[in-house]
């Protein structure tokens, strides 16, 4: 592990003063001359076809430059994303797919002429509704990020049969839109060259190589360049359909073109949570023991494309129990495909196994932190490996501590009620993969002793520019001001996307290694003197050996307390506090922001976020930020966030776990336990709105 | 959205004959809600007169007593006024509830008023609505309709106002006054705003042209005695599934007088006159403010995804009326 001299430190973001003065320049602000605007028009049809496309008022329009329809837009290459063949066919498959494009002098013109395009369409009967009984449900192939499909150890049924005690319940949670604060927006231009985007995304690479692969260029003929992003939170992990438009609007205008969703529009084209229906069966001996724990989840994707979110996945290694079984069922729906959202799999998964933890602790007649230690196995319940390092039962304990545990009475509402609220406190586990993938990086200095790192990591508003600043000055052995990062544009060398909290673990690899390579290059080449026209060196990072023989996770514990309002249900959330076991943490500070961030977010989902599906229209009636409720400050309450000391030799050179969704795992649960502590209702349907709480 | 043409106003007058003249032309005041309507395409005026630069922008302390608020006056400041907050609490705090900073910087008085109904359905060019295409439709009643209304409601529209300063307003007898290409009129806040009845596209009893100057509030000897709570889905920022502006006037543990009108609730601000007609006289206790809230909510039909909002309303209204009562021991 290299040394901490930069890292760990709380330093401010560098980026940060670019940001609050508003220079550091975001997808859709590039001034580009000559610019032309795409506005979409969107599908009022959630299944059929495309009759007829009227366009002529629209091409009438002074302003218009072109109106894009599948029968007008240029044939592009197959796409590994079939949504991703934006007006190639007259299917509609989705309620809000792209059917037609305006291309406009002024985004006015634009919007205005998309409303003149008239689209009539032969209507199929749709099929949106997520149901248990759905008899179209099938097994996926595998789930996201790899893991299988199902697993089973020993025989849970017949421990669920003969157990002493049994919890046999489901839990669902709504569908979520991702909701970034920077709405999604490309400006494509071509040349000579080829093609560059000014982009919004998690990732330049996977942008470029899905564009390239579209139009049928050269990879080296894309440029994504994105260097400041305004958040993603997985919706911007991938390539939606608008980018390929922007693309193809530009071609046909031969001239640049921007294409800016709105916040409406993003609710069918970027992808959003699955909703999910999970039954957990847990089985128990009268001492706390878990005889078996089964969790089996029924979730959704679109008709075009698979995503099955891995929901129960972390069921499979929380905690020890001889007989275990873990399955996921899709059911193919008339809607957009689901994406990745924040912690996809831990953030669902996690409420429902929380859930269930803590009604079992109470059957049980344990406290909920002492029925979680009770049942920590020794080693990975699912592959039998050790663990790189598990911190769980250290958080619990230092949580618990901190948050004055021990006072808690143990039985629900016992008259603890401050004036009109109801008070109730909650604990849940946080957890989350530690992985790494496979990057490049290039480390360069200068003649006079500047170090210059390149890689095409992604700033989705992390503290990326901060934090691999820090791991590159200490990799360098070298002061944090000789260091300068290049990052956010395809040009430079391939990185994985800023996702699955592996963004930092395998840049800073690569950073490492490269880092590692000049060194040795200036020491054995050179004998230490840095030579007149400087010096560089390539550094890789691949997958990481040790990942065959630990399991590696970084874990939490979540406590909430809940006030109740006793005549209108209102849900307050004053204080919660998350601990941490995440390895070490790069910047004391964007890394805080980074947990404090995902609580909030967890909060959130708890109280307020839901996507509301019209079955009749077959779409998302609420598609806004007004009716999309997300947590506002006056939501937040205190959050304190802490992590303890955990050295973990084998995840990583900084020895540091992903933290950009632990945060969010578990916080849910701890505040719908708070909420049952409180009131004694158990609410297993997400989100804990005040109609459920009401006393009628 | 539509092209428009965009006039500043010099004064009223002229701003009455020229929308007179522009049968499809709009007032234009803090914009925050009608702006957000003409990007979604749900209205398209051809012509903005903007008042909001008139000179209505004073409170003044009426001969009577009473309070002239003019139509331009912006919520943040109106919220402020240490008249308003000492007369008349429940009118700041409900401005205070309202929206944002941001937007009560911006929103006038009249504006607030002639906010649109909300539905999730009017906002979508996509969808039916009665109110946008009179006799399309109304999804509403089959589909989303958890916030919607459980008084006043009918087969064409179920839609709630979103204004919060107008349940104060209806709650203080207020009076709207208007500038109309026939002259000046008054008109009762609580008949300001309609039902929706055949013709929901018709939110206010307005006439086309017709200018809002000012509001007036008539003096209320118990007006100090008032608040404003408000019900929502988070703790800031959200319409209200159900507000309750009340003001309460004891004697002896006795209601002597009292104001309530109910928000979220209905297509318009919902003056509880059935409830202040079982509370006058009554003792001030949680029985009777129960009972009251009952014979007001006896006339809800309330749907499927929004029944919660009955006992709501009646859990709020008590709460709202002890809380006063027990100011005023």
């Amino acid at each position: 592990m290299i040394a901490a001299h930069s890292i760990c430190s709380p330093l401010d973001r560098i980026d940060g003063p670019l940001k609050v003065t508003g220079a550091a320049k975001y997808a859709a602000e590039y001034p580009v001359e000559n610019l032309a605007h795409v506005f979409v028009v969107q599908s009022t049809i959630a299944k059929g076809r495309v009759a007829a496309i009227d366009a002529a008022q629209a091409r009438a329009l002074a302003g218009v430059v072109a109106v894009l329809t599948h029968e007008t837009a240029p044939r592009i290459e197959d796409c590994d994303d079939a949504a991703l063949r934006v007006l190639q066919s007259d299917a509609v498959a989705y309620h809000g797919q792209i059917v037609a494009a305006v291309v406009a002098e002024t985004p006015e013109v634009a919007l205005q002429a998309a409303g003149l395009v008239a689209v009539t369409y032969e209507e199929q009967p749709h099929h949106v509704e997520l149901r248990v009984d759905d008899p179209g449900l099938y097994k996926p192939e595998k789930v996201n990020a790899g893991f299988a499909t199902d697993t089973l150890t020993g025989d849970p049924d017949a421990a669920l049969a003969a157990a002493e005690i049994t919890h046999d319940t489901t839990y669902t949670t709504p569908h979520y839109h991702n909701n970034p604060l920077e709405p999604h927006a490309t400006i494509a231009a071509w040349s000579d060259d080829g093609v560059t985007l000014h982009d919004a995304n998690q990732g330049p690479h996977g942008i470029r190589d899905d564009v390239a692969k579209a139009f049928g260029l050269e990879p080296e003929r894309v440029r994504v360049i994105s260097p400041y992003v305004g958040g993603g939170f997985g919706s911007k992990a991938f390539t939606h359909p608008h980018v390929i438009l922007a693309v193809m609007a530009a071609k046909v205008a031969g001239r640049p073109a921007k294409l800016a969703l709105t916040r409406q529009q993003m609710f069918a084209l970027v992808g959003y949570r699955t909703p999910t229906i999970q039954r957990l069966r847990l089985a128990a001996r009268r001492d706390g023991m878990l005889t078996a724990i089964v969790h089996e989840v029924v979730e959704q994707t679109s008709t075009i494309e698979e995503f099955a979110e891995q929901t129960a996945v972390p069921t499979r290694m929380m905690y020890a129990a001889p007989n275990r079984r873990t399955s996921h069922r899709l059911a193919r729906l008339d809607l957009p495909t689901p994406t990745i959202m924040r912690a996809p799999g831990e953030t669902p998964g996690m409420y429902a196994l929380e859930s269930a933890m803590d009604e079992m602790a109470l059957k049980c007649n344990l406290d909920p932190v002492e029925f979680r230690i009770r049942n920590e196995p020794q080693t990975d319940p699912d592959t039998g490996l050790p663990f790189s390092s598990r911190g769980l039962v250290a958080c619990l304990r230092e949580g618990a501590r901190r948050f004055g545990w021990e006072e808690r009475d143990p039985y629900q509402r016992v008259e603890r009620r401050h004036g009109r609220w109801y008070v109730g406190t909650g604990v849940a586990a946080s957890t989350y993969p530690t992985r790494r993938r496979a990057s490049q990086a290039l480390a360069r200095v200068d003649h006079d002793g500047n170090y210059t790192v390149l890689i095409d990591a992604s700033d989705i508003g992390t503290g990326t520019w901060t934090a691999l600043t820090q791991i590159a000055a200490d990799a360098l052995d070298v002061p944090l001001e000789r260091v300068r990062i290049e990052i956010g544009d395809s040009a430079l060398p391939r990185a994985p996307i800023a996702g699955g909290s592996m963004g930092i673990a395998s840049w800073g690899t690569a950073v490492c290694d490269a880092a590692e390579k000049l060194r040795t290059r200036l020491r054995d080449e050179h004998g230490g003197a840095i030579p007149a026209d400087g010096l560089e060196a390539h550094g890789e990072a691949g997958d990481n050996p040790e990942a065959k023989r630990f399991s590696m996770h970084a874990y939490g514990a979540q406590f909430a307390e809940v006030h109740v309002d006793a005549d209108t249900g209102e849900v307050r959330v004053p204080r919660l506090l998350g601990i941490f076991a995440v390895g070490r943490v790069v910047n004391a500070k964007t890394g805080r922001s980074q947990l404090l961030g995902g609580m909030t977010m967890g909060l959130s989902m708890a109280l307020h976020e839901e996507t509301v599906l019209d079955p009749h229209f077959g779409y998302f009636a609420t598609h806004d930020l007004a009716e999309y409720h997300v947590a506002v400050n006056a939501d937040v309450g205190s959050i304190e966030v802490a992590w303890i000391d955990e050295d973990d030799p084998h995840i990583n050179p900084m020895g540091a776990k992903g933290i950009g969704e632990i945060g969010m795992t578990g916080t849910a649960a701890a505040i719908a336990n708070a909420v049952h502590h409180a009131t004694g209702i158990r609410i297993r349907d997400l989100p804990i709105t005040l109609d459920k709480l009401l006393e009628r | 959205m539509t092209p428009f043409r965009y006039e500043r106003a010099q004064d009223a007058g002229s701003a009455v004959a020229t929308l007179a003249g522009a049968p499809s032309g709009a007032f234009l005041g803090g914009g925050t809600n009608l702006v957000d309507l003409m990007k979604l395409g749900v209205a398209t005026p051809d012509l903005l007169v903007d008042v909001a630069r008139l000179p209505y922008d004073r409170i003044e302390v009426l001969a009577d007593g009473g309070v002239r608020i003019g139509a331009a006056v912006r919520n943040s400041e109106l919220a402020a006024d240490r008249t308003i907050r000492t007369r008349y609490p429940v009118l700041a705090q409900a401005l205070l509830s309202g929206a944002s900073g941001q937007l009560r910087n911006l929103a006038t008085t009249g504006g607030n008023l002639l906010q649109r109904t909300r539905c999730v359905y009017f906002q979508d060019t996509s969808k039916p609505c009665n109110k946008r295409m009179p006799g399309s439709g109304c999804p509403a009643r089959e589909g989303y309709h958890r916030s919607l209304a459980i008084l006043g409601a009918s087969d064409a529209c179920i839609a709630t106002h979103p204004s919060d300063m107008a349940v104060a307003l209806a709650a203080l007898d207020a009076v709207v006054r208007v500038q109309g290409p026939q002259g000046e009129r008054a008109i009762a806040l609580t008949d300001f705003h309609r039902l929706p009845g055949t013709e929901p596209q018709r939110d206010t009893v307005l006439a086309h042209g017709e200018l809002i100057t000012a509001v007036d509030l008539p003096p209320l000897a118990f007006g100090a005695r008032s608040a404003y709570r408000k019900v929502r889905d988070r703790a800031s920022y959200a319409f209200a599934l159900v507000s309750v502006a009340a003001a309460l006037d004891l004697a002896d543990d006795v209601v002597r007088d009292v104001r309530l009108a109910l928000g979220g609730v209905a297509h318009k601000p919902w003056r509880a006159l059935r409830a202040e007609e079982v509370l006058r006289g009554a003792p001030a206790t949680e029985e009777s403010f129960r009972r009251a809230a009952e014979a007001e909510l006896a006339q809800a039909k309330p749907l499927a995804q929004n029944a919660f909002k009955v006992p709501l309303a009646r859990n709020t209204i008590v709460r709202t009326l002890l809380d006063l009562a027990e100011r005023a021991r």
